[in-house]
């Protein structure tokens, strides 16, 4: 009888274990879960859109353009501290209508010895108007590759959505250029191997 | 049914078995094992404590005296990580390990060889990160939070640091899973879930936290490993991730954790006062639901951390009274200590005296915690001085008061020796005055502006630094005593301590003899009703 019992309680700490160390990797997993899930509220539920990604020509052309209304625009750029590049806007303000196609031009130097690729990553604050900022040509779409010395003109294409609050005024659209090391690690090996292929 | 375990059992019950070696390294008795956990925690608070003394040091006057900057932040960083994984909860767990079972009638934990691993990881995981501060390239400097980008530009130590942590909360995790299936198992018979002591139930919610909370941080420390060194994004801006993102994890770990550090705390203190105001816990249900209320709370309110990174409006509501709710059951539970001691036959004791200050001092801690709660003056107190007072308020006078008053309350219990009073209360004295002469003008300094986790500041703020170094210094001083009151009294103390050693106490681990035999309630004990510590409880 007493065995019985012994035996029973065993049973019971091992189930016990078991149910414990499933909400353990439960847990684990939903670390991991908080990627996505980040990513959900930010834009789903506090409508903050954190990727700026481009917005189809369509969807912005059905905008009608709000001319009772001016914003302003301001531009910041700027670049991570291990990339020796040089990085500015052409303008640093401007004010648009809402719905208006509006167009500028950013400069880049590289100033290294060496090729090197970049990735420039946009920001716009207030967060809350990152909703109605749209984007429809970005240099940041895509990877920059600047050889040694080399400089570039680089456009941004967006719109303001009219439906933009009436008390947001002021919108800055700031950047930053960071190095996309795997790209330029890859760039840099590519280099050195065309020339030992050559002579072959 | 009354001989229930002797069956199984062939060992000699009442000597200590083995040699020294075989007894402590192959450990599976839950009383050797608290003795190493404590034992263990005593060390990192001195091992974390001498890197405060470099900190306080090199703040007593503004310029650079000491240390290098470098070093400076090495020594902040792995204060915060030995005292947090190496002090303060290993301290709970010996705790947890030495009383659970005693108070719920069991003979030992449920899973003694479990038991032993979650105990003999640490001294390895501890070995591993603090061998970084002898590395070329140094430890860990980015602050214990190891908010990316800036705790990943470090050297290899970054990497040391982890699997550290990792192994930490293998340990914790394995302690929190032996200490549920210990209460949900073990008890003895008529040990109903609503008569366990309060410490129990305090660890119990605790346990709960742990294994759902340490995993998150495990997934946040291996995404900063795989960003450094697999190529990987989740945090690194360059490659389409979000640092922002980091500090939500690692908080949503980070709240609970606070927790993890308190709750068992409530439960110490619940069980020392009732003893010594000679009066049943007031309101035990509702003392335990608060611990349960506090304990949800802490999943939700992890973004207070974070109030300045740009939340939206809504978010920053959210969190602020999310917040402020805490306060709810957190004053149910200072409101029914102080009810306890409402016209009971109080005696100031050792451990009695640690836990009037708790209360006291932690509800200072709990105040500043309030003023840090409102989003628009958190702006100001952000990273400051503030900061550090309000969280060193609720951990050392808070946390290790409380380990401190259950030191002394169950020490004779352990060794069957009195502690010297007197040395015990010279101990308490300096110890609380020191304590705020140490973080009291820490506030000041914060709401002047100071910010945390600098090695010079302004000439500003000397005046205050150089009062809250004296406090450092003497506190840090005041614990050679505690060492000493204890050493005393496990191996010289003539005084021999009685089965209950306290006139008010109750409770099933003061029915067994003192020093508490190595095996205990080998057959399960029969539960009186009147003795449990919060009173008959069909009333």
């Amino acid at each position: 009888m007493s065995h019985n019992v012994a035996q029973t309680k065993q049973r019971d700490v091992r189930g016990l274990a078991k149910v414990a160390g499933t909400v353990v990797l439960a847990s684990f997993l939903f670390g991991f879960a908080m990627v996505p899930l980040y990513r959900i509220a930010c834009e789903h539920v506090l409508g903050i859109k954190l990727a700026g990604d481009v917005v189809a020509q369509e969807t912005v052309a059905a905008m009608e353009v709000d001319v009772s209304r001016t914003v302003a625009v301001e531009f910041v750029a700027g670049v991570n501290s291990r990339l020796p590049w040089e990085f500015a806007p052409e303008v640093s303000r401007i004010e648009v209508h809402p719905g208006a196609l509006t167009e500028v031009w950013f400069d880049a130097t590289n100033t290294a010895g060496s090729a090197i690729v970049g990735n420039a990553v946009p920001s716009v604050a207030p967060s809350s108007a990152s909703l109605y900022f749209n984007k429809t040509e970005c240099f940041c779409f895509t990877e920059q590759k600047l050889d040694a010395g080399e400089s570039r003109r680089m456009p941004v294409r967006f719109v303001v959505d009219p439906r933009l609050p009436a008390d947001v005024r002021t919108l800055t659209l700031s950047y930053t250029f960071y190095e996309n090391e795997i790209a330029t690690r890859r760039l840099a090996a590519t280099a050195h191997a065309s020339p030992s292929l050559a002579q072959h | 049914m009354a001989h229930a375990a002797v069956h199984d059992d062939h060992h000699d019950h009442h000597a200590a078995p083995q040699g020294f070696l075989a007894r402590w390294v192959f450990a599976t008795n839950h009383k050797d094992i608290g003795t190493l956990y404590l034992v263990f925690s005593l060390l990192m608070f001195f091992v974390g404590g001498s890197m405060a003394m470099i900190i306080r040091a090199e703040l007593f006057q503004p310029g650079m005296q000491l240390v290098e900057p470098e070093f400076f932040n090495e020594m902040t960083t792995m204060h915060a990580l030995v005292m947090i994984f190496g002090a303060v909860m290993p301290a709970f767990v010996g705790l947890g390990n030495w009383m659970i079972p005693l108070q719920v009638g069991a003979p030992d934990m449920a899973l003694p060889r479990m038991n032993n691993l979650s105990f003999w990881i640490l001294p390895f995981a501890f070995f591993m990160l603090l061998s970084t501060l002898f590395m070329p390239g140094a430890g860990p400097q980015g602050g214990w939070t190891l908010y990316p980008p800036l705790s990943m530009q470090g050297g290899h130590a970054v990497a040391f640091a982890i699997f550290a942590i990792h192994l930490m909360g293998i340990s914790s995790i394995m302690g929190a899973i032996n200490i549920i299936a210990t209460i949900l198992n073990m008890r003895a018979p008529g040990m109903d879930l609503l008569k366990m002591p309060i410490f129990v139930w305090s660890w119990l919610i605790t346990a709960f936290l742990l294994i759902a909370v340490m995993p998150v941080l495990a997934g946040a420390v291996t995404m900063l490993l795989t960003d450094k060194y697999f190529g990987t994004s989740f945090f690194n801006v360059a490659g389409g991730g979000d640092p922002v993102m980091f500090q939500h994890i690692f908080w949503f770990f980070g709240h609970p954790e606070v927790y993890i550090m308190i709750l068992p705390a409530f439960g110490i203190v619940s069980e020392i006062i009732p003893t010594f105001a000679r009066k049943p816990l007031f309101g035990y249900q509702a003392m335990i639901y608060a611990i349960a209320s506090i304990a949800f709370l802490s999943f939700i309110v992890w973004a207070h951390h974070m109030f300045t990174v740009g939340m939206p409006l809504g978010g920053e509501l959210y969190f602020m009274y999310a917040t402020m709710l805490i306060a709810v059951p957190t004053g149910v539970k200072v409101f029914n200590w102080v009810t306890t001691m409402w016209e009971g036959s109080m005696t100031f004791e050792t451990p009695m005296l640690f836990a009037l200050a708790f209360v006291i001092l932690f509800t200072i801690g709990g105040f500043s915690g309030l003023m840090l709660a409102i989003v628009p003056a958190d702006f100001q107190y952000h990273d400051t001085y503030f900061v550090v007072a309000h969280f060193h308020y609720v951990l050392v006078t808070g946390a290790v008061f409380a380990i401190m008053a259950g030191a002394y309350y169950w020490l004779p219990k352990w060794c069957g020796n009195m502690y010297s009073e007197r040395w015990g209360k010279i101990h308490f004295w300096s110890s609380v005055i020191s304590v705020n002469v140490l973080f009291f003008p820490q506030h000041f300094l914060g709401l002047a502006g100071m910010p945390r986790r600098i090695p010079d500041y302004n000439v500003a703020f000397a005046d205050f630094n150089m009062i809250s170094s004296i406090g450092g210094f003497w506190f840090g001083a005041s614990q050679l005593l505690f060492v000493g009151v204890i050493v005393h009294a496990v191996f010289f103390s003539k005084n021999r301590a009685t089965q209950q050693v306290w006139e008010g106490a109750r409770g099933l681990e003061w029915t067994v003899p003192s020093p508490a035999p190595h095996h205990t309630f080998e057959t399960p004990p029969v539960i009186d009703d009147s003795m449990l510590a919060h009173g008959d409880v069909s009333h």
